[in-house]
């Protein structure tokens, strides 16, 4: 897709400063996931393929509501489904909008080396750019949320791209158009911080939810999909979303003091054997009579 | 594998003897395993450092460089297996080891005249050796770890955490080890880069830097 209409911030695998990086004032945009309005349709599922007019992934049944285990290369947008046992013996059906968090401080794109290869927008939006990819994978080993996925055919890593080619158009991702509830929602991060924040004092203070909450995890610096849950305490409960996500602490050590430490190493290195033939120069053989004999 | 032998035969301590140091597949192995380790080395620093991911172009590009160094890491791993079966014997610590050992700082100083004499390799080249070989096996296990990119399920994450920092870590070692072993076979001891091109190395070489070696290989000779 053209990026001229959507402006750079972050560059994966790449040298020096980022093009662009603070030239056009732009709002973070950010989608609103109310789970508590979610009834499951899967609308947005279809929406999302069709939009992106990805071929169908065999689906698979496991008696709930779940379309498959979890997302694939070639579907971003899965409903996970969870039948939650209540402690007054009754259950709830929680259902969640699985896709890419678009995380503000991207672990996809800390780990990857292929310059290019993931951006993130000045809005926000993290994308990959398949043809700058390599195929490497470390970009599943840096997403906290299980997102990026592997084509064996193509070599390459596909994950939801939050529409950007619909919203640099101006136009808002094919799964909030399709919803049909109103669960979902898209504007500026700030709005639907505003709007999720309404909501979970109206679940509060009206329909006896005392610990509904807004998720916007602060280890990973905030993110561009929140959710509305009913219960911000168990967000594992929703097919498992993580409590504190997080880059994990490998890749950050790998990719910051250990890249520091090995650099300076191999530098160390090069220069001290450099310095060691100008002090002390080769081992020559004397190729005399004496044949090695102690020197005089 | 002590299996030199004097190739043509002048008096012993002339200046022409010849000694046979490396046999043929020693050094064809030496160089699928060097040559290898270059390719992996220039492949492997394009994916850590965003400032050498020209190395990549030079090797053909992203991809390309993706595709091949799990396959070239591969060569290398059967390279430094044969030298293991080869050199296993000749890579053990001895007693003139340790006694070689307490003098490095006169090998560094090229005070080699205050050297207690050593056998076919001295205690650097084993540490090398022994140094590329586990780096080598960790090297391996990880990568086979980093390969299965698409089966590694999300509950085995903590697998793919391991794989990238062994990876890492065990590469450095490779690299400290690979920069010494270069300079030192090449600037700093003159003859060794012959010697694991042809394999032979003159008499007086092998008295200087292994004189058990040498005086092995003339009583092996004379019988």
């Amino acid at each position: 897709m053209s990026q001229a209409t959507l402006r750079i911030q972050k560059i994966s695998g790449h040298a020096g400063p980022v093009p662009g990086q603070g030239m056009q004032r732009e709002e973070q945009v950010c989608k609103l996931v109310d789970t508590t309005t979610c009834i499951g349709c899967k609308a947005c599922e279809v929406a999302c393929q069709e939009w992106n007019d990805l071929p169908f992934a065999q689906t698979s049944f496991d008696n709930t509501y779940q379309t498959m285990p979890s997302t694939a290369w070639n579907f971003w947008n899965l409903i996970k489904f969870n039948e939650h046992p209540k402690e007054d013996g009754g259950f709830m059906w929680l259902m969640r909008k699985d896709q890419c968090m678009h995380c503000a401080e991207p672990g996809c794109l800390k780990a990857c080396p292929a310059d290019g290869a993931i951006v993130q927008y000045s809005n926000g939006i993290v994308d990959f750019q398949q043809d700058h990819c390599i195929g490497c994978g470390y970009c599943i080993t840096g997403c906290p949320f299980d997102i990026p996925k592997f084509n064996p055919a193509t070599k390459k890593v596909y994950k939801c791209t939050l529409c950007s080619n619909r919203v640099s158009q101006g136009l808002e991702p094919a799964c909030i158009k399709a919803c049909p509830t109103g669960c979902l929602h898209f504007g500026s991060k700030d709005d639907m911080k505003d709007l999720a924040e309404k909501r979970t004092m109206q679940l509060r203070q009206h329909y006896g939810f005392e610990n509904a909450g807004v998720y916007d995890p602060p280890g990973v610096g905030g993110t561009g999909v929140i959710y509305v849950l009913h219960d911000i305490t168990h967000p594992e409960a929703y097919g498992g979303l993580p409590a504190n996500p997080s880059i994990p602490w490998v890749v950050k050590l790998w990719k910051t003091p250990l890249k520091i430490l090995g650099n300076l190493a191999m530098l160390g290195g090069l220069i001290g054997v450099t310095l060691h033939y100008l002090r002390f120069g080769p081992k020559v053989v004397e190729e005399t009579k004496n044949n090695g004999e102690k020197r005089p | 594998m002590s299996s030199g032998m004097p190739t043509d035969a002048p008096a012993p301590g002339h200046s022409h003897e010849r000694i046979l140091r490396y046999r043929f597949a020693e050094r064809v192995m030496h160089w699928i395993a060097g040559l290898s380790y270059v390719y992996l080395l220039m492949t492997g620093l394009a994916f850590w450092s965003p400032y050498l991911f020209w190395l990549a172009d030079l090797t053909g590009g992203g991809p390309i460089a993706r595709f091949w160094h799990p396959w070239v890491g591969l060569g290398w791993c059967v390279a430094m297996l044969w030298m293991y079966a080869a050199w296993r014997g000749d890579m053990r610590a001895t007693e003139a080891d340790r006694a070689w050992a307490k003098h490095l700082g006169d090998y560094i100083r090229n005070q080699d005249e205050n050297l207690p004499p050593i056998g076919r390799f001295n205690v650097g080249q084993k540490q090398f050796f022994w140094i590329m070989l586990y780096s080598g096996l960790a090297l391996l296990l990880s990568g086979v770890a980093l390969w299965l990119v698409n089966d590694i399920p999300w509950n085995w994450r903590w697998l793919r955490y391991t794989a990238v920092l062994v990876h890492a870590v065990a590469a450095l070692l490779t690299i400290g080890a690979f920069i010494l072993h270069v300079y030192m076979g090449t600037a700093m001891v003159r003859g060794g880069f012959t010697s694991i091109i042809r394999g032979e190395v003159t008499g007086a070489w092998a008295r200087m830097h292994h004189r058990l070696w040498y005086e092995q290989m003339k009583s092996a000779a004379e019988k």
